[in-house]
């Protein structure tokens, strides 16, 4: 039985959620330079990484689950790291 | 047979292949039946490897996203100012509202309480719906102004990234309708609630994705 | 026990619906391994024709464009339609169970709902011959945007053909994990399911990447999305790091089901327990884990960035590691051991010795400064088929010698299948070791004409296709017609559960669901005598 939490801690996370899509969009009103692109991500992250422990019971899974859930990103960093370092590492002849 | 009956037909053998096989022994009556703690956990590790394949589905998407972004900053930039904000936060918004029904028809699933099962996922298809709306109303404006996929490659970022979700925006309406339906049929219960569990994890995935989405395409600058 | 009037897998129901809506994974399984063996004859079939031009240089019995697509046919069918789903999708699905003993997999719909898939991806691949692509099986831009050929619709084939990938391997995973036998340990299950479950991972994990790369690649072609076109700012190198991404933990979906079966089969025919069953279990993982990493060797001389170039280079030479760990661990379970060359066992051998060629010109080919050289010629044709001919087609033949007497409950005559055998391993070593040699001569890959000076190294290895084809013929043909008469549970003796029940299965395999409490390859010791 899957009994973790109620309905008010639902609506709680959703709360949570709600207050932090409004720091992203008025963050998003201020130019942080090079912080920019970090700042949204890790706003996002916070956000996705709620809906995933909470809505999405993550925090009550196996440890199987977790590594499944989470090794696709080490995957994907691998991708867009290696591929970017080709990119923005070529010199021209 | 009209063709209802025989849309009809070749769904229910697609949904139910083995009742297209009458069982020759006693034992073997076309269905395993496996005890339900392992049927429910296995479920759900079965749906967080499907959604992992989605995530990396996604997540080429992202690894275009983030070599063009940062090869075209200006080009993104100006490319991201064309996009409706209030349109995108509005969605952002349903999304996650939609994402908060769909958790609380599991939860509800596993008290009983079936009416309220209903009206949340009813309330989760509808916000669905909303979106594509929205979306429809953002492409049709775009569209009316010269822009398709291939204009240049923010916008065929743009049109890649959102594309590919709405199509899983109409799969996971798809997904929820079929559960709705058999919630009217009585087929749910606090003993056999898995598949709404199940269908509610790939529901928070389309949302996750968005959450990025919606960042890194209408709020760069 | 063998009570004749228990039905078995195969007499559970007849006609075409008992078949087409099975969800009994042995029946999966048989009608996958029907299906990859037809598309394996056909890929075949245009390899034969391929080498058949290549007798003499310039126009053969094909025209230039004739040819392009006649490589592309054999590579996308053979990568596609038989290899990635090859030993996996068939023997995984019909022992996996067995082995681990369960009465099916976890999610048996979903099994035949892959098969499907499987059937329909073929079908559009097979729709696209009408205008076939002539872009070879790897699908670069910028050709891919501009052939004329139908690329949308082999693509899309491709892209359905993955899909059925991924759900195999979720069962694959999901299965191993939940409905192992009481008692078997993950120390105690067979090195072939530890194989199936690293190449599952890799499904999993690598195959949603070549569908998004598929997707790009149609909408470039269908709306001119520009990632890959350089005109509008796009980069055509973007494509093969998205496509090597999966193409290249791919290479390790094909080898590593073949590895788990000499695994099986070398402990049975030395009589001794498989030497360091740990190091294989965990190499199959390190393997799958590693393979992430290195697929800008494909990448070299593309225009690759000279850092990553040599970042890749160096992580490849760790990849070779985890491999070498098994040849020496399987060479070191026949010392001492009491060997039987059954057709399988020979083939195993085989095995061992012609993916060891294979996987040290791989490490030519890692080498930065060699591969500058070998890219793209012949040498690369020849590595890749020794590793995956004397590798994984050579494992899927021991496979399909092996566990015969299992799954049709008959046995074949031995000495016509070893007679096939000597054919197949001499054929194969004529056709390609000489390309070994034309590729350091500087013969080009995928080149319609040739010049005169590599003539007679091409006919050597047009030859050992006729010799290749007819050892091929006598192996179906002894393969399709047994010996008469029943072939027992176990003729082999082998300990591992798959072997004990009656042959063919029944339906739901076990009678009972066994209890384990012994390690799997016991062979030769203490316990196997008392049993």
């Amino acid at each position: 039985m899957d009994n973790h939490g109620s309905y008010k801690s639902l609506i709680n996370i959703w709360l949570l959620l709600m207050f932090f899509t409004v720091i992203t969009v008025g963050a998003a009103q201020f130019d942080f330079g090079v912080w920019n692109v970090p700042i949204a991500l890790i706003i996002a992250s916070f956000k996705a990484g709620v809906v995933a422990l909470h809505f999405m019971h993550l925090k009550h899974e196996d440890s199987m689950t977790w590594v499944f859930a989470t090794y696709p990103l080490f995957l994907l960093f691998l991708l867009i790291a290696f591929t970017a370092t080709d990119m923005f590492t070529r010199v021209a002849n | 047979m009209g063709i209802y009956d025989i849309t009809t037909k070749i769904i229910k053998s697609i949904a139910y292949p083995s009742e297209m096989v009458p069982p020759i022994t006693e034992e073997d009556d076309g269905h395993h039946h496996f005890d339900p703690e392992t049927e429910h956990s296995s479920m759900k590790l079965g749906m967080w490897l499907f959604l992992a394949t989605e995530l990396l589905l996604f997540g080429g998407l992202f690894a275009a996203y983030a070599i063009y972004r940062a090869k075209y900053p200006e080009m993104f930039m100006n490319g991201s100012k064309s996009l409706d904000v209030v349109l995108g936060t509005v969605n952002t918004v349903i999304l996650i509202f939609s994402s908060l029904t769909v958790a609380i028809a599991v939860k509800a699933i596993q008290e009983n309480r079936i009416k309220l099962v209903k009206i949340m996922l009813w309330i989760t298809i509808v916000c669905a719906a909303i979106f594509a709306v929205n979306k429809y109303f953002e492409y049709s404006y775009k569209f009316g102004k010269g822009i398709f996929p291939g204009t240049d490659i923010f916008y065929s970022i743009y049109f890649a990234a959102t594309g590919v979700h709405m199509l899983h925006v109409f799969i996971g309406m798809a997904v929820l309708g079929v559960l709705l339906n058999k919630v009217y049929k009585g087929k749910y219960s606090k003993d056999n609630f898995t598949a709404i569990e199940v269908g509610g994890l790939y529901w928070h995935l389309v949302d996750l994705i968005w959450i990025y989405l919606f960042p890194l395409l209408y709020l760069v600058g | 026990m063998s009570d004749t009037s228990e039905t078995n897998y195969l007499d559970n129901g007849k006609g075409f619906a008992s078949w087409f809506y099975t969800v009994d994974h042995k029946r999966i399984g048989v009608m996958y391994l029907i299906a990859i063996g037809i598309f394996f004859i056909i890929a075949a079939f245009a390899s034969f024709l391929i080498r058949w031009e290549h007798l003499t240089p310039g126009e053969g019995i094909v025209s230039a464009h004739t040819y392009n697509v006649l490589f592309t046919l054999h590579g996308s069918m053979m990568v596609f339609l038989f290899i990635v789903p090859g030993v996996a999708a068939s023997f995984g699905n019909f022992l996996i169970p067995l082995m681990i003993g369960a009465k099916d997999v976890i999610f048996p719909k979903l099994n035949l709902y892959s098969f499907w898939l499987y059937l329909l991806g073929a079908s559009i691949f097979l729709f696209a011959l009408a205008a076939p692509a002539d872009t070879g099986w790897t699908f670069y831009t910028p050709y891919s945007i501009d052939s004329g050929t139908n690329v949308i619709m082999i693509t899309l084939g491709v892209f359905v053909l993955g899909f059925s990938s991924i759900l195999t391997g979720i069962n694959f995973i999901v299965t191993m994990h939940k409905l192992r036998a009481p008692g078997m340990t993950w120390d105690r299950l067979p090195l072939f399911c530890w194989a199936a479950y690293a190449t599952s991972l890799l499904q999993v994990l690598a195959t949603p990447v070549v569908g998004i790369t598929l997707l790009l690649l149609i909408g470039e072609r269908y709306f001119g999305l520009g990632f890959f076109d350089p005109a509008k700012g796009g980069d055509p190198v973007m494509f093969q790091h998205f496509f090597w991404f999966y193409s290249h933990p791919a290479v390790y979906i094909m080898i590593l089901p073949a590895m788990g079966i000499i695994s099986e089969v070398m402990p049975v025919f030395s009589r001794k327990p498989i030497f360091g069953y740990k190091a294989i279990a965990y190499s199959s993982l390190a393997i799958a884990l590693i393979s992430f990493l290195v697929w800008g060797h494909h990448m070299f001389v593309s225009g690759q960035s000279k850092l990553v170039n040599i970042i890749f280079s160096v992580i490849t030479y760790a990849v070779a590691v985890p491999t070498a760990i098994k040849v020496f661990n399987w060479l070191w379970t026949m010392y001492k051991g009491s060997i039987e060359l059954s057709t399988a066992m020979l083939y195993s051998l085989a095995f061992i010795f012609l993916f060891t060629i294979g996987g040290l010109t791989g490490l030519f080919l890692g080498a930065l400064a060699v591969d500058v050289h070998l890219h793209d010629t012949y040498f690369v044709v020849a590595h890749m088929h020794y590793v995956m001919i004397g590798g994984t087609v050579f494992g899927f033949f021991a496979a399909l010698h092996f566990w015969y007497p299992k799954m049709w409950g008959v046995m074949f005559d031995e000495f016509k299948a070893k007679i096939a055998f000597v054919l197949i391993f001499i054929g194969f070593n004529v056709i390609f070791f000489p390309q070994f040699i034309l590729g350091t001569l500087g013969m080009p890959r995928r080149y319609f004409n040739y010049a005169p000076e590599f003539e007679s190294l091409h006919q050597l290895s047009t030859y050992g296709t006729w010799i290749i084809g007819i050892g091929f013929i006598l192996m179906m043909y002894t393969l399709l017609k047994p010996i008469p008469g029943e072939a027992g549970p176990n003729p082999y003796k082998s300990l591992s559960l798959e072997w004990s029940m009656d042959s063919p299965p029944p339906p739901l395999n076990f009678d009972k669901i066994p209890t384990i409490t012994e390690p799997v390859y016991n062979y030769g010791t203490k316990i196997e005598k008392e049993s």
